[in-house]
C-alpha cells in the first residue's frame, strides 16, 4: 500500500466522522496549547526576572570607578575622596588576565546629533569593536566600529534603529556624514532593534570610537569597562584578576568596583526554570488525557468499523496494513491537534503578552518541540491497542451479521 | 485448480461443538461454474469461507493451484486472497463513506498498484458494469443492484482466477438478481472459476455443476 493511499484512506475516515475528528483535535489542541501557554508564562517570568536583575549577561563583569561595599546590586557611592579614573590603558591591561576573553571600554555622554537640518539629542557611547560581541549586539546593516588601537579614532559611528528612522526617514543612512558636537562621523552601521541594554535603549544611541568620545566629552576617564569572562565558571577568577591588575596600576589602592551577575540571580534562574518545567509537565498531563481519549474513540471506531475491517482483510489487507491504517489516522489527528494547539497556544501567548507588555512571554523551545511530539507519541502509543484489536479481527466474524 | 481433502470445520459454542463441515473433499477445475445449495445452517458459507481462505479448517488439506495453502501465515493468506480470489457477498459490504469508484479501487490500493494503472482498470470496470454515471456516488445513494455491481467490479479489479459469491442475490429482487447472476456468469464465460452459494434452486440450477450440502457434508455433486 502506498503512503499517499494510506493518507487518503485515513483522511476519508477522518472526514467521514467530522464531530469525532473535531473532538479529538480539540482535546489534543487544548493539551498542546496548555503546555505552550503555561510554559510561556513560566519562561516569561524567568526572562523578566533575569532581564531586570541581570541585563548584564551571564559572563559579563562591569568595572566602574570608585569603591563600593555593596556587591552585586547597584553600585553604592563612594564616601570621601573622588576615585581615580579608569583609563584606556587600565582597560587594555585587563586583557592580560587569562580568565578574560574580551574587554570593551565605555564612555557615555549626551550629544546633539545633526544631519542636514535635523537635530536629535541622544546618548552617545564611546567604545571599541569589542563592544559588539561583549554586549551581544546585532547589526541590521553595515559594520560595527572597526577594530584597531583604541587610542586612535576614526570618524565613524554606528547608530540605533530609532536614530536612523528619526534622522534619515526613508533615506539611506549608510555612508552619510553626521555631526555630533563639532565633529563629523560617517555612518558605517545600523544596530538591529534589541531594546534595553545596560540601561540604554540601543535603538536610541549613537556609538563612536572611544577616543572620539574622549575628545567629544573632553575626558580621559572611562565610565565603565565591560569585561567578558571566558566562561561562567571563570567569572569569579576574572573578577579577582581585574581587581588585582587595577590595584597594581593604581598604586596599591583598591578603588574600583566590579559588578557581576551574582549567585542570587543564578539561583533565581534555576528556580524559575524548574518551575516552568513543572507547570509545563502538569499541563502535559492533559496530553495524556487526550491520548486516552484517542484510544477510546479508536476502540469505538474499531467496533463500529468491524465490517469494513473484515472487508479489507477479505480483499487482501494484511494485519500490518490494517494497523498502519489506524496508526495513520491517529498520527494525523495528533499532528493536526498539535498544529491547532501550537496556533492556539501562540495566540494565547500573544494575548497575554498584550495584557502584560513588559513581560517577555514566549514559549521555551523545548515546549514547542516537546508538546506536539508528546501529542504524536501518546496518540500513536494509545492507538496500539485499537490497531492491534483491528488487525486481530477474524474476517469471517467481522463480515457476518451475527 | 482447487482441491479440498477431508476438510473439517468445528465451532465450539459453550460446551457443545458444532460441526460446520465434516470430511468435505472437493475438486474444482479451473473455469468451472459451480453452485452450492443446501438448507440453512448446513455449512455453505463455512465452505465458501474456507475456499476463500478467509477461514482455516480444523483439519484437512487445501491445495490451490497446486500449492498447499493450509499452513500459510495470515499475511501469506492475505496475499493469496488479494491475487487469486474475488468475493461477492450477500450484504455487498461496501465501505459506506467511500464512493463507488473508491470501493472498487480498494483491493488495487491495498496491493499497491500504480495509480495510473488503477485509473485505467477503474475506467474499464466502470464501463463494463454500467457504473460510469455512478462513479462518485456513495453506497447509500445507490440501489441494491448497483451496489452489487460495484461489489462485483471490486472483486474483479485484481483479475482473480476464482470468484466466490455467497448468496449474491439474497438481498435483491428477482429481476435485479437475474441481472447480477448474468454478470457473474459473464465472468465465468470469460474463463473465470465461479462458485455461487444460493438458496434459490432456479438460480442454482443454472450452474453446470451443482453441489448439495447437508449438515456439513456433501450429499450430491451433479454435473450436466
Ligand atoms: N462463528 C461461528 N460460531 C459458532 N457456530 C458457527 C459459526 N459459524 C457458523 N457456525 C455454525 O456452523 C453451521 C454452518 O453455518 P454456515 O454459516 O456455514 O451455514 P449456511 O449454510 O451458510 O447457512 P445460511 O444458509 O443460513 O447462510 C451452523 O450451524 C452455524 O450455526
Ligand atoms: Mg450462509
Amino acid at each position: 500500500m502506498r503512503y499517499t493511499d494510506l493518507l487518503d484512506f485515513a483522511w476519508s475516515v477522518l472526514r467521514g466522522s467530522r464531530s469525532r475528528t473535531a473532538l479529538i483535535l480539540l482535546a489534543m489542541g487544548i493539551g498542546v496549547a496548555a503546555v505552550v501557554i503555561v510554559s510561556s508564562l513560566g519562561e516569561g517570568a524567568r526572562r523578566y526576572v533575569l532581564d531586570q536583575f541581570g541585563s548584564l549577561g551571564t559572563n559579563l563583569l562591569i568595572v566602574l570607578p570608585g569603591r563600593s561595599e555593596t556587591s552585586g546590586g547597584a553600585p553604592g557611592f563612594i564616601v570621601g575622596k573622588t576615585p581615580r579614573a579608569i583609563t584606556i590603558d587600565d582597560a587594555l591591561a585587563l586583557g592580560r588576565s587569562r580568565a578574560v576573553r574580551k574587554i570593551a571600554p565605555l564612555i557615555v555622554g549626551t550629544g546633539d546629533v545633526r544631519w542636514n537640518a535635523k537635530i536629535r539629542e541622544v546618548p552617545v557611547l564611546g567604545s571599541t569593536a569589542e563592544m559588539l560581541e561583549v554586549r551581544h549586539m546585532e547589526l541590521s546593516q553595515g559594520i560595527f566600529l572597526p577594530p584597531g588601537d583604541p587610542h586612535h579614532s576614526q570618524p565613524v559611528c554606528v547608530i540605533g534603529a530609532k536614530v536612523r528612522r528619526e534622522l534619515f526617514g526613508a533615506q539611506a543612512a549608510l555612508g552619510e556624514w553626521l555631526r555630533i558636537g563639532d565633529r563629523r562621523f560617517r555612518v558605517v552601521g545600523i544596530l538591529a532593534s534589541q531594546g534595553q541594554s545596560l540601561g540604554f535603549d540601543t535603538d536610541e544611541v549613537v556609538i563612536v570610537p572611544v577616543a572620539s568620545a574622549q575628545a567629544l566629552f573632553n575626558t580621559e576617564a572611562l565610565f565603565r569597562v565591560l569585561v567578558e569572562a571566558k566562561s561562567r565558571e571563570q567569572v569569579q577568577h576574572a573578577k579577582d584578576d581585574v581587581l588585582e591588575i587595577l590595584k597594581a596600576r593604581h598604586e596599591g589602592e583598591r578603588d574600583v568596583t566590579v559588578i557581576t551577575q551574582d549567585a542570587v540571580l543564578a539561583t533565581f534562574d534555576r528556580i524559575l526554570r524548574a518551575l516552568t518545567l513543572a507547570v509545563g509537565g502538569i499541563a502535559a498531563i492533559s496530553l495524556g488525557v487526550a491520548g486516552i481519549l484517542i484510544m477510546n474513540v479508536m476502540l469505538i471506531s474499531v467496533t463500529q468499523r468491524r465490517a469494513e475491517i473484515g472487508l479489507l482483510k477479505a480483499v487482501g489487507a494484511t494485519s500490518a496494513q490494517v494497523k498502519a491504517i489506524f496508526f495513520t489516522e491517529a498520527a494525523i489527528l495528533a499532528l493536526g491537534g498539535g498544529a491547532v494547539g501550537l496556533a492556539v497556544g501562540k495566540a494565547g501567548q500573544l494575548f497575554i503578552g498584550q495584557l502584560y507588555p513588559t513581560i517577555p512571554f514566549s514559549p521555551p523551545w523545548w515546549a514547542v518541540v516537546a508538546a506536539p511530539l508528546t501529542a504524536v507519541v501518546t496518540a500513536v502509543l494509545f492507538s496500539v491497542a485499537p490497531a492491534r484489536r483491528a488487525a486481530a479481527l477474524d474476517p469471517v466474524m467481522a463480515l457476518s451479521r451475527r | 485448480m482447487i482441491r479440498l481433502t477431508d476438510i473439517e470445520r468445528k465451532f465450539r459454542v459453550g460446551d457443545e461443538t458444532v460441526h460446520a463441515l465434516r470430511g468435505v473433499s472437493l475438486d474444482i477445475a479451473a473455469g468451472e461454474y459451480l453452485s452450492i445449495m443446501g438448507p440453512s445452517g448446513s455449512g455453505k458459507s463455512s465452505l465458501l469461507n474456507v475456499l476463500g481462505l478467509l477461514d482455516r479448517p480444523n483439519a484437512g488439506r487445501y491445495e490451490l493451484d497446486g500449492r498447499d495453502v493450509t499452513g500459510l501465515t495470515d499475511d501469506e493468506l492475505a496475499q493469496v486472497r488479494r491475487e487469486k480470489i474475488g468475493f461477492v457477498f450477500q450484504f455487498f459490504h461496501l465501505v459506506p463513506r467511500l464512493t463507488a469508484e473508491q470501493n472498487i479501487e480498494l483491493p488495487m490500493m491495498l496491493a499497491g498498484i500504480d495509480p495510473l494503472e488503477r485509473r485505467r482498470r477503474l475506467d474499464r470496470l466502470l464501463t463494463e458494469y454500467g457504473l460510469e454515471s455512478r462513479a462518485r456516488h456513495r453506497p447509500d445513494q445507490l440501489s441494491g443492484g448497483q451496489c452489487q455491481r460495484v461489489a462485483i467490479a471490486r472483486a474483479m479489479s485484481m483479475e482473480p482466477g476464482v470468484i466466490l459469491a455467497d448468496e449474491p442475490t439474497g438481498n435483491l429482487d428477482r429481476h435485479t438478481g437475474q441481472e447480477v447472476m448474468a454478470l457473474l456468469e459473464a465472468l465465468h464465460a470469460g474463463g473465470g472459476t465461479l462458485v455461487v452459494v444460493t438458496h434459490d434452486a432456479e438460480l442454482g440450477n443454472r450452474a453446470r455443476r451443482r453441489i448439495r450440502i447437508v449438515d456439513g457434508a456433501i450429499v450430491a455433486d451433479a454435473r450436466d
